[in-house]
Parts: structure tokens; C-alpha cells; sequence
């Protein structure tokens, strides 16, 4: 069974291996999509895009009010 | 205030901007993972290399605008949490529920099965690549099922109970919110315009082959798909679109007027085919709503309640709470006054109940959760000082609206005439005005899908969720100078994309038209 699933994880690895390798234009867009997905988690989540209410307040009881002055103060 | 105002403009303008790029990318994706899963098929049941070769050309343009689109859809939930943080604690489970989901679920079918439909030639079984090609397509629909499932219960917000205590509403009915009217007719609505997208940018890649008159029978042949594709997809557009108007008239009224530029309304409304708005024209005054407009007698009352003698209120009709029967008897609804003034008694249940809360007076909470759930229901529109604050922006509902339609009644025209020509008359697709006209409307198909989305999401406004949050109460308490900073930054990045896809993609058209590709060696 484990033999079973360790030749299962290895083909699986070579089928990715092997097409990564054999690749073409597929190594643009990898490329793209990795600094694509660096700047939006590395630079975009951590330094501009805070989740303000987590930031802000430590339990969500006091998110909840946070958010019931906020609505009522803005009329 | 004015501080308040630049915050909800800016974030606005960023969600738009980032909404509609992504928009740029998805529709394309949707359509061309049916085209290429059709064009697998034919391979597959005829085992013909031609169609190999053809289906390993779209499907690599496919992986293309994959690659350039995928994870732009990220960066609005970013938003929702920095820029919007009333809204998104405020929505609760039923907006992350989906989207946990389609995380989840869908986007990693979509991701995994792309693998082997890339990597897999040769390597897996064709019966199991053609299986992966097709449940990619359908991966990606279901990306789009629970996107537009969130999108709807904004726009029709069912299924839910507000716990004032929690701040937040609460999911009481997942199938009422997943088959909601407007999130069945959004989701066939939006998917199938995808479809015309993606047939219009295959019928028009061919025509450019045909123009520099390279591998033409490639061409022809991806023509033939592309063109069932896309009129398969622009009928049932438009079958779902008269879903929708009869749904927006329903639950959204005030957009349906917007749409139309009606102002007052009567039984067997006309519909407007073309039009220009007077720009004088408010809800204050008696001018006439258009300096111009070629109407079709009955086609608003017939389009929006399927029957020709119905009544479609106006805007002025909707703020004095003023229906008429198909007889001509007057009903009365809720005016826009009356609204207000029980949106105002809601929020002062809700500030009862918060302060009965902190000293945990029972008797005082539970007398103030009842006014507040009897009043709930026009929560939203205690922010308003004036019914006019509840009339969305005409201008550009009407124009983005028309456009729409104006553009999808030519897409529909172009594939009749594609599959006519290609199937009847093949020697004109050889004519150069043809080949630059199916170019051309590569471009249209963009305008049109991108101004359904501005119809549905400015004409809805000044709501977030429709009746009970207006935008500018959604808002985060963040500086506007933070917003435009982050606004230019996407303006570059998703440029840069955008510059990416399209310079890649015109790359790889060129380099690959110059291949014969239908007589590759497979």
C-alpha cells in the first residue's frame, strides 16, 4: 500500500517535472505568474492592504462595535 | 466629509479599475475553455491531426491570457478587507462562504486539470486529456458560479438574517442564496457572454490568418467553432438577458429606470432602441428625459414584465411609491420618504440595542431587535438625507446600457453572417473587407462585455447591497491619499499585464501563423 503510493507521488512528481521541463512559452507565463503573485502577497498584502478591522481590534466583539458606531456615525 | 467622500470615490474608482481588468482576462478564459474543449472532441472522435494541431494552437492562447488573468481577481478581496471593512464584516459568511468555496473548489480543479491539459499529451490516456480539457472549462465556471453568487445576493440580498448583536448578517438559507433569481440569470448571463467573447476573438484571430493568408484551413476550420460558439452563446446572452431585465424589474427597479432614462412611467411603456439623455433632465424638474430617441411602443413593459399592457414605474414613480395595475388603478407602495424615515427608526433600534447590549438589559434588547427587524429591511436608506441620494447615475447607466445592447444585437448579426459565409459562401471569407471586419469586432466584444458590467454595478448604485448598505457607508476609515497611491500602482501593474498578454499573444499568433501548423507532425 505504501510502496503503492510512493510510485503514485513519484509519477505524479515526474509528470510536473517533466512538463515544466518541456516547456516553451509556458516559462514566460511561470515567470509572470510567480512575480505577479510575489508583488500581490509580498508587497501589496503585507505593506498596502491591511485587513483594517483585524489590525485594529483584537476580538470580534470588538470589531462588531467598531463597525455598529461607525454605520450609526455616519448618518 | 469631504475626506470621507475621496475615501469612497477613490476606493470606487480602484475597485472599478481592478474589477474590470480582471474582467478583461476572465470572459476570454471562460470562452475559449469551451472552444478548445469542443475542438478536443472533434479530435477526439475523429482522431484527425488537423484538429490536434488545431486544438494545441488555441488551447496554448488559452494558457496565455490563463497565465496573465489568473490571481488578478485577488487583489478585490484585498480591498474588501482594507478598503471596504464595514461592508466585508457587515456581508459575514454569505460573502466568504462562496468565496472560500470557489477558492477551494474551483480554482484548484481549474489549476489541476490545466496541468494535464498541458502537460499531458502523450503521457495520459486521450479519453482522460479530454476529460481534463472539459473539466477545466467547467472549473472555471464554477470560479464564475460562486464570484456571481456574491455579486447577486448584493444586488438581492435573500437568505440571510441580520444578528444585531454580531453585527453581521447570517446565512439562514444557502439555497436561497445560491438560486436566488438574479444569481441563476447573472451567472448563465455572464458565462454565456464569455462563450461570444471567446468566439468572437476565434473567428477574428482567423480572419487575421486569412488576411496575411496563412494556414487558412486552420482558420476556416476554428471559424466553423468559433462561430457556433459565439452564436450559441450570444442567443442564450440574450435569452438570460431577458432573465435579468425581468429580475432588475422586479427587485431593482430604480436600476431598470436608470437603464432607460424613465422618469415617469405608465402601462405599455415603450423601449428606448437609441437615444440621447437631456442632460437638464432631474427628478425635480419637467424636461424632457431625451433631446432625441427612436422607442419600440411596448417593448420596455413587454421586455421587463412579459406583457405588453404592463405597467413600468419611473424614476419619479418609484421615489412617490406610485404603481398602476395593468387596468390603470393606482397602487401604493413604500415611497422613498417612507424608506427613509424607517431606515432612521432601524438605526436607532440598532444604537438601542448596542447600548441595552453593554449594560445587558434583556428585556430593552430583545424590545429593540424587534423595531430593528421590522424596520431592517430599508436599513440603507436611513443614511439618506433626500430621496434624490437614491437615484443612481443616469448618464451613464442609460449610455452603458444601450451600448450593450446595441453591440450585442451586432454580435449577433456577425455570427449569423460568419456561419453563412463560412458554410455557404467561403469564397468571401477570401474578401479583405470580411477578414477586417471579423478583426474589428474583436475590440466590440470587449466594449459590450465590459458594459454589461457597468450597467449592473453603476446602476445599482448608490447601494453596496441593495437597500441596506449605500457604498459610502461601506467604507474603511483609511485616508484617501492611501487609495490613490495603491489606485496608480494597480494602474501600472495591471497595464503592464495587460501590455504582457497582448504582446505575447500577438507573438506567438505571428510566430505560430507562419508554421503549417494543420500539417504538423504529431
Amino acid at each position: 500500500m505504501k510502496h503503492k503510493a510512493i510510485t503514485m507521488i513519484t509519477r505524479v512528481y515526474r509528470f510536473y517535472a517533466d512538463g515544466f521541463r518541456s516547456m516553451t512559452v509556458g516559462r514566460y507565463l511561470w515567470a509572470m505568474i510567480l512575480i505577479k503573485v510575489a508583488i500581490m502577497f509580498l508587497v501589496l498584502k503585507l505593506f498596502f492592504f491591511p485587513n483594517v478591522l483585524s489590525r485594529d481590534y483584537d476580538t470580534d466583539e470588538q470589531r462588531a462595535e467598531a463597525v455598529r458606531n461607525t454605520l450609526l456615525d455616519q448618518r | 466629509m469631504d475626506d470621507l467622500m475621496n475615501v469612497v470615490d477613490w476606493s470606487r474608482w480602484q475597485f472599478a479599475l481592478t474589477a474590470m481588468y480582471h474582467w478583461l482576462f476572465v470572459p476570454l478564459t471562460l470562452g475559449l475553455s469551451i472552444i478548445v474543449g469542443v475542438m478536443e472532441t472533434i479530435y477526439y472522435r475523429n482522431r484527425d491531426a488537423k484538429w490536434l494541431a488545431i486544438t494545441k494552437f488555441w488551447m496554448l492562447l488559452f494558457g496565455i491570457n490563463f497565465a496573465c488573468g489568473v490571481a488578478t481577481g485577488i487583489i478585490l478581496e484585498f480591498e474588501f478587507g482594507t478598503n471596504w471593512s464595514n461592508y466585508s464584516w457587515f456581508v459575514g459568511d454569505i460573502f466568504g462562504a462562496p468565496l472560500a468555496i470557489e477558492g477551494l473548489l474551483a480554482f484548484f480543479m481549474e489549476s489541476t486539470f490545466i496541468a494535464v491539459m498541458f502537460f499531458g499529451w502523450n503521457k495520459v490516456s486521450p479519453r482522460f486529456h479530454l476529460s481534463a480539457t472539459w473539466l477545466t472549462a467547467l472549473g472555471a465556471a464554477l470560479s464564475a458560479l460562486w464570484i456571481l453568487v456574491a455579486n447577486a445576493w448584493m444586488q438581492y440580498p435573500v437568505g440571510t438574517e441580520f444578528d444585531p448583536s454580531q453585527m453581521r448578517n447570517v446565512m439562514s438559507d444557502f439555497w436561497a442564496v445560491v438560486a436566488s433569481p438574479m444569481a441563476v440569470n447573472k451567472f448563465f448571463h455572464t458565462v454565456l457572454s464569455g462563450w461570444v467573447l471567446g468566439g468572437v476573438f476565434v473567428v477574428g484571430v482567423s480572419c487575421w490568418f486569412l488576411l496575411k493568408r496563412r494556414n487558412i484551413e486552420l482558420a476556416q476550420k476554428s471559424i466553423k467553432i468559433g462561430g457556433w460558439v459565439g452564436l450559441v452563446g450570444i442567443v442564450m446572452t440574450m435569452w438570460t438577458g431577458d432573465g435579468s431585465a425581468v429580475a432588475v424589474s422586479k427587485y431593482q427597479p430604480m436600476k431598470l429606470a436608470a437603464m432607460e432614462g424613465l422618469y415617469e412611467g405608465k402601462c405599455g411603456q415603450e423601449i428606448v432602441a437609441f437615444g440621447i439623455l437631456n442632460p437638464d433632465k432631474t427628478v425635480d424638474n419637467e424636461e424632457n428625459p431625451y433631446l432625441f430617441d427612436i422607442s419600440l411602443p411596448y417593448g420596455l413593459s413587454v421586455l421587463a414584465k412579459h406583457d405588453a399592457n404592463a405597467f413600468v414605474p419611473g424614476i419619479n414613480d418609484l421615489i412617490d411609491g406610485v404603481e398602476l395595475t395593468a387596468e390603470g388603478d393606482t397602487v401604493a407602495t413604500d415611497s422613498y420618504a417612507t424608506r427613509i424615515a424607517m431606515g432612521r427608526k432601524a438605526h436607532e433600534a440598532l444604537r438601542a440595542y448596542g447600548e441595552a447590549e453593554k449594560i445587558g438589559d434583556e428585556a430593552a434588547m430583545t424590545q429593540a431587535s424587534a423595531a430593528l427587524a421590522e424596520n431592517f429591511k430599508y436599513f440603507g436608506y436611513g443614511y439618506f438625507n433626500d430621496v434624490n441620494e437614491a437615484v443612481p447615475p443616469v448618464a451613464l447607466t442609460f449610455y452603458a446600457f444601450h451600448l450593450m445592447v446595441i453591440a450585442g444585437g451586432y454580435l449577433l448579426l456577425f455570427f449569423v453572417v460568419v456561419l453563412f459565409l463560412v458554410y455557404k459562401k467561403k469564397q468571401w471569407l477570401g474578401s479583405r473587407i470580411v477578414q477586417w471586419m471579423g478583426l474589428l469586432t474583436i475590440p466590440v466584444v470587449w466594449i459590450c462585455s465590459q458594459s454589461g458590467w457597468i450597467t449592473a454595478e453603476v446602476g445599482r448604485q448608490p447601494w453596496i447591497i441593495q437597500d441596506l448598505m449605500p457604498t459610502r457607508a461601506a467604507i474603511s476609515d483609511i485616508s484617501a491619499s492611501s487609495v490613490q497611491i495603491t489606485f496608480w500602482m494597480f494602474v501600472v501593474l495591471f497595464t503592464g499585464l495587460l501590455v504582457a498578454e497582448v504582446c505575447i499573444m500577438l507573438k506567438v499568433i505571428g510566430r505560430r501563423s507562419k508554421e503549417e501548423l494543420v500539417n504538423e507532425k504529431q
